[in-house]
């Protein structure tokens, strides 16, 4: 059995999920990463996709992030997202949605600064409709 | 002296009135309890940020490159008032106080010589400050259609604030807003919100419990991209935490208001009652006179 890990998940609203975790797995701007029990201390900005939590009572929560930061420290590990659905209440639609919004961004950016950021909004975003796509089967 | 008919009048619409501010009260009552839920649901994810900041901000200490979001421009020659208030009245003197704290400020940095410009976010506010400041008020950006405040209308008004500092429109920007004490008092506030570094140290709620500075983190991306992302980030956070602060500060300040309204109608029925008592019984006595003395002439 996994050392257990302070685990928090915060977002503007609310403190979504709290409790001790053996596992969690975090989308971070530069690639996946596993955080367990005594990490060394970590921070590091989320892109938008699904982390994936085992608690340790073995439940295990899947959660739709979209921005936000990992802080893994000695005292635990706190995630803030900016905004955040439990996987199974994600509505399709409304990432579709948010696909299309940014989609429309890239089209109305005036400078190429923007374009690009929009750009790569874009295809986050469309990772991780992939990646839920795929989550759900 | 006013006539029977006439009294009678004044207390049907006084009474009337009476169930309106009742009505009211009971409605900011029950708003009250939501928003209070929402700013306190809100806290955590503040505290938490500041906590991650203040670990940031001790690796980034002393050094030259620092964003200018946190260290400030260099500068304090132009000033932005960001005034959050409420979209309707009738909730006391809680608009009113927040206007007053942010004319008192415009109107010594004015004399200090230094440059103003206010933002409003809320009408009530834009109103009350639009006579004196009017060639001064930039924009007023309002919430009616909202019903509650999300973190998507505090982002909008951070997008905006930042696009503003980023066309060097400003070198520091106070927030005012009313914090919630208790439902009889909401103490008008202001807060420093560019550059944040003053920010983070002076609120002492946002400072976290477990800042280890002795930790060396690790970071991914490097820190100055984190920063990027964490400073504007905490600027819409603290927007966030504002406004949620002046929806329970509004609801509390009009539920007061409208119990006491309710109260003084309570008071003036009854003496509009009393007085329609007493010249009704007048308007008897005199009729009875009138026939004694009409009996005893004959």
């Amino acid at each position: 059995m996994a050392e257990p890990l302070a685990f928090e998940l915060v977002s503007p609203e609310a403190l979504v999920l709290s409790g001790e975790a053996s596992e969690v797995v975090v989308p971070g701007t530069e690639g996946y990463f596993t955080v367990m029990a005594n990490h060394a201390p970590l921070m590091s900005t989320l892109k938008p996709g699904v982390v994936e939590v085992k608690m340790a009572s073995g439940e295990e929560k899947q959660i739709f992030v979209r921005g936000g930061f990992a802080d893994v420290s000695p005292s635990g590990f706190t995630l803030l997202a900016e905004q955040s659905v439990m996987l199974e209440e994600l509505d399709m639609k409304d990432l579709d949605q948010q696909i299309q919004n940014a989609s429309e961004d890239v089209g109305d950016a005036d400078t190429d600064e923007k374009k690009a950021k929009a750009q790569a909004m874009l295809s986050q975003l469309e990772e991780c409709r992939d990646a839920i796509n795929q989550a759900r089967g | 002296m006013a006539s029977l008919k006439e009294l009678r009048n004044r207390i049907a619409s006084v009474k009337a009135t009476q169930k309106i501010t009742k009505a009211m009260q009971m409605v900011a009552a029950a708003k009250l309890r939501k928003a209070q839920l929402a700013a306190e649901a809100a806290r955590p994810y503040s505290a938490r940020m500041a906590t991650v900041l203040a670990n940031i901000s001790s690796a980034m200490e002393g050094r030259d490159d620092a964003p200018k979001l946190m260290i400030g421009t260099g500068k304090a020659d132009v000033h932005l008032l960001l005034v959050a208030t409420a979209e309707r009245g009738l909730c006391g003197g809680f608009n009113s106080s927040i206007a007053r704290l942010a004319r008192t400020k415009a109107r010594e940095l004015k004399a200090a010589g230094k440059e103003v410009k206010i933002l409003c976010v809320g009408k009530k506010g834009f109103d009350a400050l639009k006579m004196e400041f009017g060639p001064i008020l930039l924009d007023l950006i309002t919430f009616r259609e909202v019903r509650q405040i999300g973190f998507a209308q505090a982002n909008e008004v951070g997008d905006r604030v930042l696009q503003l500092f980023e066309e060097e429109a400003f070198d520091v920007c106070t927030l005012y807003y009313s914090e919630f004490q208790s439902v009889i008092s909401q103490i008008p506030t202001e807060q420093q919100i560019i550059p944040s570094m003053t920010a983070s140290n002076d609120d002492e709620e946002t400072t976290g419990p477990d800042v280890s500075p002795d930790v060396s983190y690790e970071y991914e991306p490097d820190e100055e991209e984190i920063l990027a992302d964490l400073l504007p980030r905490n600027i819409a956070v603290q927007i966030f935490r504002a406004l949620l602060e002046n929806g329970a500060s509004e609801q509390g300040a009009r539920m007061s208001a409208m119990d006491n309204a309710t109260r003084n109608a309570g008071e003036m029925i009854d003496k509009l009652t009393l007085s329609f008592n007493r010249q009704r019984q007048a308007q008897i006595t005199k009729e009875l006179i009138e026939i004694i003395s009409g009996a005893e002439a004959l």
